[in-house]
């Protein structure tokens, strides 16, 4: 996809006033096509707005609104903690109830990487407090329809 | 199979187009364009003396045939300067090409000489715009330009050109597409039957119809399609100032225009309807009023090409309806033949009655609703404009009271003649646009209506008119002051007239005028308003500039009380509904 394409698709939220609560984006199997997942909030009306705009720009091949159905939500955090004496154990035991990964690690600190709902990685950081987290980095949500249904171009 | 360069290319992409005229001015970032312009036949280049005009001219070109316009800009100044021209444009939907230069690929966000970031600056206002990344893709580029610009709901689309890809050295096949395929992007060819079905019911039975025609039958060409079912079905028509001339303006059936500064009858009869049915019209703020208030009794039918038009102001559309105005409009046409119901006639004559009174009581075209003073009335100048031209002329408009003043007196019977900026609001447009016009319509009147606040922002264009001999008739409302925002001063700022006056530094129009080699006449009597209109337009081959001097106090009504519905309105400086 063309930095242009994405521009549209961000420049249509800004000049129309909506918001973008996270914004995903790759190149899928077809080099050509990227897949964008975009969460925002809004009314009804407002998302049907949206869809609509969204629809009209050139380069936008298909739209589905995902919380019309059944669907997952997946969001990819790398989060820095300071682990050190005490610390360390109690860093590890939450990352292990929340089926994180510690994915490096210095004499000082921790990095876990954790996916899951948003709200679950917004659990985990509540969980470790904020005097205890260095850095964070989210992905923001990517999402797929549950069962057969599939968004295909 | 034929080798060519870009800038070669481009040309003969515009030739496949049949495209014949274009406006433009050069500059570094496309003098190969050019050279390639000045080696072939079929298209004629218009230079303009700012860029903003080319795009205008375009547009005026457009908006008066139907065809694509095309202007061409050098980069940088070139482009920022099209930049408002595109959103004139884009607001109300005119089908444009806008092929802007860039500085070469190697050089793009170096800060070069002249470089700006078209794509980027046009964004919003274009329906799309291309980068040409490669010499190979300008045809297709080309064919999805024009294609994309004129079909569905049409717009301007830009088309950025680096130096290097018009270099005269580097020759490439050309070989332009018949067909061009956008999977992302299928306009609706006819709206869904059981919808029309649904649509036709409702205004079977109807008691207080109105037909709300805008802007996009003019642009489907629905105007006949409009009429004759609008006559099959005896209801009243009003139209959004875009939509002027899509309905006979003279036919009975006709109620005027509607909004901020419609007509009393046709903001009244909206109000009351029981069914509106929307063709063509986007429900903008200077129709609606407050949105919460519209037409509280109506069910809402909404015919539009763009699904996006439909619910975006006003939420409760009964029946939408997606399609081509004009399709959908024959279709509804031909099942009521196939039907065979009549609407429900006594309703309909007791509605007649009352919107009669309404017109009776304050119409525009039923009385005179302004009081004459000594000096030369604005509305006066409008219909005198209508008797001299016979109501044949295109009417070229710039923006504030005068568009006001020629939207409510000239009685538009034909569509594209009216021309002007609904949506931006852009003033300056008018003496450009009308260049287009006057080309594309060479032996016809074009009148360009005007204030001597307007005029001042396109001015330099009385030269261009001078080079190609364009007789524009430009009828200058003078009252000496930036009227719309003058009247808006006298009614909420206390007449406090902050920066609308210019203390006497305006310039003599007339000596202006023939300082371009142009006719200049000056009016300040109205006893001779009319005789020098004659004057005036009897001079076929030349640009006349007619200097009108008129009651500077005098204010545009009716108008919508602000937050109001869209029956509440003042009527003069002492009344209120």
């Amino acid at each position: 996809m063309s930095p242009g394409a994405l521009s549209r698709v961000v420049g249509l939220f800004s000049q129309r006033g909506y918001n973008i609560e996270s914004l995903t984006v790759a190149p899928t199997e077809d080099p050509s096509l990227s897949r964008l997942t975009v969460t925002t909030i809004g009314e009804d009306a407002v998302i049907e707005k949206i869809t609509k705009q969204l629809n009209k720009l050139i380069d936008v091949i298909k739209l589905v609104d995902l919380t019309e159905g059944e669907h997952i939500e997946r969001e990819l955090m790398l989060i820095k903690i300071k682990a050190a004496g005490a610390q360390r154990a109690e860093v590890k035991r939450t990352s292990d109830i929340f089926r994180g990964q510690i994915v490096d690690v210095t004499l000082s600190q921790y990095t876990v990487q954790l996916t899951g709902t948003s709200d679950k990685l917004d659990a985990f950081i509540e969980a470790i407090g904020p005097t205890a987290i260095l850095e964070v980095v989210r992905s923001g949500v990517s999402g797929i329809a549950r069962g057969e249904r599939v968004l295909s171009v | 199979m034929e080798l060519l360069s870009g800038g070669e290319m481009l040309m003969r992409a515009l030739k496949e187009e049949g495209v014949k005229l274009i406006f433009g001015y050069p500059g570094g970032a496309v003098l190969h364009i050019y050279d390639a312009l000045y080696r072939q036949d079929t298209v004629e280049h218009i230079l303009v003396r700012h860029e903003q005009a080319a795009v205008h001219a375009a547009d005026g070109f457009a908006r008066s045939t139907g065809d694509v316009g095309v202007a061409l800009v050098t980069s940088g100044p070139g482009a920022t300067n099209a930049i408002t021209g595109i959103a004139t444009a884009y607001m109300d939907s005119i089908p444009l090409v806008v092929i802007s230069g860039n500085v070469p690929s190697h050089l793009i966000g170096s800060d070069a000489f002249q470089e700006t970031d078209m794509i980027g600056c046009s964004r919003p206002i274009v329906k799309h715009s291309f980068l040409v990344r490669s010499i190979d893709e300008i045809p297709t580029v080309m064919k999805k330009a024009f294609h994309i610009a004129r079909s569905g709901r049409p717009g301007p689309v830009v088309v950025d050109v680096p130096k290097d890809m018009t270099a005269p050295s580097e020759k490439r096949i050309f070989d332009y597409p018949e067909t061009v395929q956008l999977r992302s992007y299928t306009p609706a060819q006819k709206g869904h039957a059981g919808q029309v079905r649904k649509a036709l019911d409702l205004l079977l039975g109807a008691k207080r119809p109105v037909i709300y025609a805008g802007g996009g039958v003019i642009l489907g060409n629905a105007s006949d399609e409009l009429t004759a079912l609008a006559k099959r079905l005896g209801h009243p028509v009003t139209n959004t100032l875009m939509g002027l001339g899509s309905f006979p303006g003279s036919d009975d059936q006709f109620i005027g225009m509607l909004g901020m500064h419609g007509f009393y009858e046709a903001n009244q009869a909206m109000h009351q309807a029981d069914v509106i049915f929307a063709v063509g019209a986007r429900f903008d703020d200077r129709v609606t009023n407050d949105p919460k208030k519209f037409c509280p009794n109506a069910r809402i039918i909404h015919v539009d090409i763009d699904p996006a038009s439909i619910q975006k102001t006003v939420s409760r559309i009964e029946v939408p309806l997606v399609g081509p105005v004009k399709t959908v409009l024959k279709d509804m046409s031909e099942l009521l033949v196939q039907l065979d119901e009549k609407p429900n006639l006594e309703a309909l004559e007791n509605w007649w009655k009352t919107i009669n009174g309404w017109r009776e009581k304050q119409g525009l075209w039923t009385g005179d609703r302004f009081v004459r003073g000594k000096k030369i009335m604005p509305q006066d100048v409008i219909s005198t404009l209508y008797e001299v031209t016979h109501g044949e002329a295109f009417v070229c408009s710039d923006v504030g009271q005068h568009q006001m003043f020629a939207a409510q007196y000239y009685k538009f019977n034909k569509p594209r003649r009216w021309i002007n900026s609904g949506g931006l609001g852009t003033m300056g447009f008018g003496l450009p646009s009308a260049m287009g016009v006057q080309l594309a319509h060479p032996d016809h009147a074009v009148a360009v209506v005007t204030g001597e606040g307007s005029i001042q922002m396109c001015i330099e264009e009385l030269s261009t008119c001078t080079q190609y001999n364009m007789p524009l008739k430009i009828i200058n409302l003078n009252n000496g002051a930036l009227g719309m925002v003058k009247q808006w001063q006298d009614m909420q700022y206390g007449g406090r007239y902050a920066a609308s006056t210019y203390q006497d530094s305006l310039p003599d129009f007339v000596k202006l005028a023939e300082a371009y080699g142009h006719v200049g006449m000056k009016v300040t009597d109205p006893s001779e308003l009319k005789s020098k209109m004659e004057e005036c337009f009897s001079m076929k081959d030349r640009l006349v500039f007619m200097d009108i001097d008129i009651d500077p106090d005098e204010h545009v009504y009716p108008m919508h009380i602000a937050t109001g519905s869209m029956k509440d309105m003042i009527l003069s400086k002492t009344e209120r509904t």
